[in-house]
């Protein structure tokens, strides 16, 4: 069992941990925020650098410091490892170079996505980012594309974390959802533009980090905070009917999955609870959900980061 | 003349066929392995050679052989990259057009020696009538027993492949070459693990580049040692080196490694000099990912030491004045040439051939491209210098392949030298204030 300490916590965690991991077994005080990785997914991370962490001593048989950042989602600890966080300097800043790449072609129009106030690049920009932009191009557009009559796709607001397409690969069967073209034109799609048909699709909305996948059966109707997050369960033949139901006085406007501490979904769910149970008679509820604590949403920060120019964006 | 060992029949009438080929001695390594050696007999040559990748990083080839790993019961395989997408590089081309069958004989006599039976040849999508030059060539060594069973009579069977690339410069990059011969998107994977535990379809692979390959052939006759008496230092054999630009005579050379860098361009037996009589500027001398140098710096250390065609000379100094001997991809530029211009062509290429998957790389090549764009055209901000400064500093060490570093470092090192070049094109009312 290695130990390692991070940010002056120590820890001894099992082999095969990752730094991120530890870190969050430490608790939220030292885990690097994450874009891209999602523990649910096999092969995920690695993609948006928001995790890089600082690997000051590489173990106890090996003290040589890792010469550069590494990306803590896919970084094994090692024995004695010494790992810094949020307390360099020069991750904090290295941090800030990333979350203004993910910020340069984003389309930042808050005030009419659908995913503003549980959006993790919102917070990622408020909580890590550059107080402004040194961007004066024209951001990057894609054209609108639809993918079936559930789910939205808004590919300009696209961090290209590549979660829904794991999701597709890894919860639906038959996947027919990848990514096409590259760079900074690469593009979300539905091979030849099918629409995403099976049982567990849904789910891509849920694990979608940003307003790029939305569920079209809530579009507009609220914004999030003036809706009601209670836990609810049905008996449900497909998955575990456990799931987050997102109401406005008697309406279930919204149903997700749980998610976790981390924003991660708890248990996958299908599509007949997520799109079709818009009843409060069709759920056993069980009480409020708790939400996150660093929720843009708890902490009131919206009107802030709705700004559409970022121009105050930052502490 | 400096000694030749890959393309010394490159004026030999017919040396692409078999029969030619053949009577010029062609096919004696597979002979000489199959026959006479042990696949760790081979492996222990190439060791000894001292040979390093030709494809840009240089690594150890025996070492790198070393690596791979040999379960019971699982397949290995041999890929080479014959991807040679990288700007100023076209040496691989020309051995593959010329003389195809050096290739298929150093797919042989490698596949023995790593114990592999199936290998293939990945090159890029725009070689494709050079793809039809080795399917002939391995069509004939199919006929004539050097591949398929038991190869030579012996009990040693072979299968080679030529797959032909969508033409995308990531699919150079020994990871991604490996997922798009599976037949999935170009994108390079996360390391480790690495390919010689599990590469292609998740077996132990090895990936080599063409002319790393091919140099197995004159390995396995004159015998490691040998080989590693020619050159300096750890940069032992020959090497072939494209050189293009404003010189007299842009061509692939093939050259013992250690020649000083002025006998290599100023020469008439290499590059002629530079054309129309002009002065040399600066020179990318290993393929468009390397840094740029000024001249001076080309044909001498900051030492004042003369400059050799070596891995360890031409990255003397490290980046702050040295470069990189990279795949040899040798571009010349005279004193009229345009650094600023030279890098936002450069930029645009990065920009357009990065797969998307890092963020930084994904985003800031683009920005890179559009920056140098406004500076190259005269119409930049003051403040755009510094800025494209910190956006290649935030991609370098931040992503999951080279690409990202490739595409920063041309950036930093046309900054480093030109500085003044950049700021001459900014707009004189913008720097008043
Ligand atoms: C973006 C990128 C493009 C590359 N393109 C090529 C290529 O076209 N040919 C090549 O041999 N190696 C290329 N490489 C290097 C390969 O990843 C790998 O190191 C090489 O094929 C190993 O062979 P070697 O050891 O014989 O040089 C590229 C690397 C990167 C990062
Ligand atoms: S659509 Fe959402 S989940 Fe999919 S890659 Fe883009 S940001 Fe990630
Ligand atoms: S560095 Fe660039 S090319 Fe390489 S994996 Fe990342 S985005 Fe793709
Ligand atoms: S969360 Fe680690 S790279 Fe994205």
């Amino acid at each position: 069992m290695p130990k390692v300490t991070i940010d002056g916590h120590t820890i001894q965690v099992p082999d095969g941990t990752t730094i991120l991991q530890a870190a969050r077994m430490i608790g939220p005080e030292v885990a690097p925020p994450t874009m891209c990785y999602y523990s649910k997914l096999k092969t995920s991370g690695g993609y948006c650098r928001t995790c890089i962490v600082k690997v000051t001593k590489g173990s106890d048989k090996d003290p040589r410091p890792m010469p550069k950042p590494v990306a803590s989602c896919r970084t094994m600890v090692m024995d004695g490892m010494e790992v810094v966080n949020n307390t360099s300097p020069e991750i904090v800043d290295a941090r800030k170079g990333v979350v203004e790449f993910l910020l340069i072609n984003h389309p930042l129009d808050c005030p009419v996505c659908d995913q503003a106030g549980e959006c993790h690049l919102q917070d990622l920009g408020y909580e890590h980012g550059l107080s402004s932009t040194r961007y004066d191009f024209e951001r990057r557009t894609f054209e609108r594309k639809d993918i079936g009559d559930k789910i939205q796709l808004h590919m300009n607001r696209c961090i290209l974390c590549y979660r829904c397409v794991k999701t597709a690969d890894q919860v639906t069967d038959g996947r027919s959802h990848g990514v096409m073209n590259r760079g900074d034109v690469a593009e979300i799609s539905t091979y030849i533009e099918k629409a995403i048909d099976n049982d567990f699709s849904g789910n891509v909305i849920d694990v979608c980090p940003v307003g790029a996948l939305t569920d079209k059966t809530f579009r507009f109707k609220s914004r999030v905070w003036f809706t009601k997050p209670v836990d609810a369960h049905r008996d449900c033949p497909k998955c575990s009917g456990k799931t987050t139901l997102w109401l406005k006085g008697e309406d279930v406007l919204r149903v997700t999955a749980r998610k976790d501490q981390w924003g991660e979904v708890e248990e996958w769910i299908c599509n007949e609870c997520r799109f079709d149970k818009k009843k409060t008679k069709d759920w056993i509820i069980e009480g409020p959900r708790k939400i996150d604590h660093h929720s843009v949403i708890s902490q009131n920060h919206y009107n802030k980061l709705a700004n559409p120019h970022y121009k105050k964006l930052g502490k | 003349m400096g000694k030749k060992l890959l393309i010394h029949n490159e004026h030999v009438a017919n040396i692409h066929t078999l029969e030619v080929y053949k009577q010029h001695g062609g096919y004696a390594s597979v002979e000489k392995a199959i026959k006479t050696m042990t696949p760790e007999a081979i492996v222990e040559e190439v060791k000894k050679s001292g040979l390093r990748g030709r494809g840009g990083a240089g690594f150890p080839t025996g070492m790198k052989w070393s690596f791979l790993a040999k379960p019971e019961g699982v397949p290995r395989y041999l890929v080479c990259n014959a991807d040679e997408s990288e700007p100023g590089t076209f040496k691989d081309r020309y051995l593959m057009e010329k003389i195809p069958h050096a290739l298929v004989e150093g797919m042989i006599t490698s596949s023995f020696a790593l114990g592999v039976h199936t290998a293939y040849i990945y090159i890029r999508g725009e070689y494709f009538y050079v793809s039809r030059i080795l399917e002939k060539a391995i069509e004939e060594a199919y006929a004539a027993g050097l591949l398929g069973k038991n190869i030579l009579g012996s009990d040693y069977s072979l299968d080679l492949y030529v797959q032909v690339g969508g033409g995308a410069y990531i699919c150079g990059e020994e990871t991604a070459l490996l997922e798009s011969l599976e037949g999935k998107r170009g994108n390079p994977r996360i390391k480790p693990p690495f390919p010689a535990i599990a590469g292609l379809y998740g077996c132990p692979t090895v990936v080599n580049n063409v002319e790393t390959i091919a140099a197995v052939v004159p390995i396995v006759m004159m015998g490691g040692d040998e080989y590693a008496k020619i050159g300096i230092g750890r940069s032992t054999g020959t090497k072939l080196i494209s050189a293009s630009g404003h010189i007299n005579k842009p061509g692939v050379y093939e050259i013992e490694l250690g020649l000083p860098v002025e006998e290599f361009v100023y020469s008439e037996e290499y590059c002629g000099g530079i054309w129309k009589g002009k002065k040399m500027k600066a020179c990318i001398p290993g393929g468009s990912s390397v840094p740029i140098i000024p001249a001076e710096l080309l044909l001498k250390t900051a030492a004042g030491e003369p400059r050799l065609m070596t891995y360890e000379s031409l990255s003397d100094g490290g980046f702050a004045t040295g470069s990189m001997l990279g795949s040899g991809g040798f571009m010349v530029y005279d004193e009229d040439t345009s650094i600023p211009m030279n890098l936002y062509t450069l930029n645009r290429f990065y920009h357009h051939e990065s797969c998307g998957q890092c963020s930084p790389c994904r985003e800031g090549t683009g920005w890179m491209e559009k920056v140098a764009h406004r500076l190259a055209e005269g119409h930049g901000k003051p403040s755009d210098i510094d800025l494209l400064w910190d956006i290649q500093k935030r991609i370098e060490g931040n992503t999951i392949c080279p690409l990202g570093d490739a595409a920063a470092w041309p950036v930093a090192s046309a900054i480093r030298h030109f500085r003044q070049e950049f700021e001459a094109l900014i707009p004189k009312k913008e720097v008043a204030h």
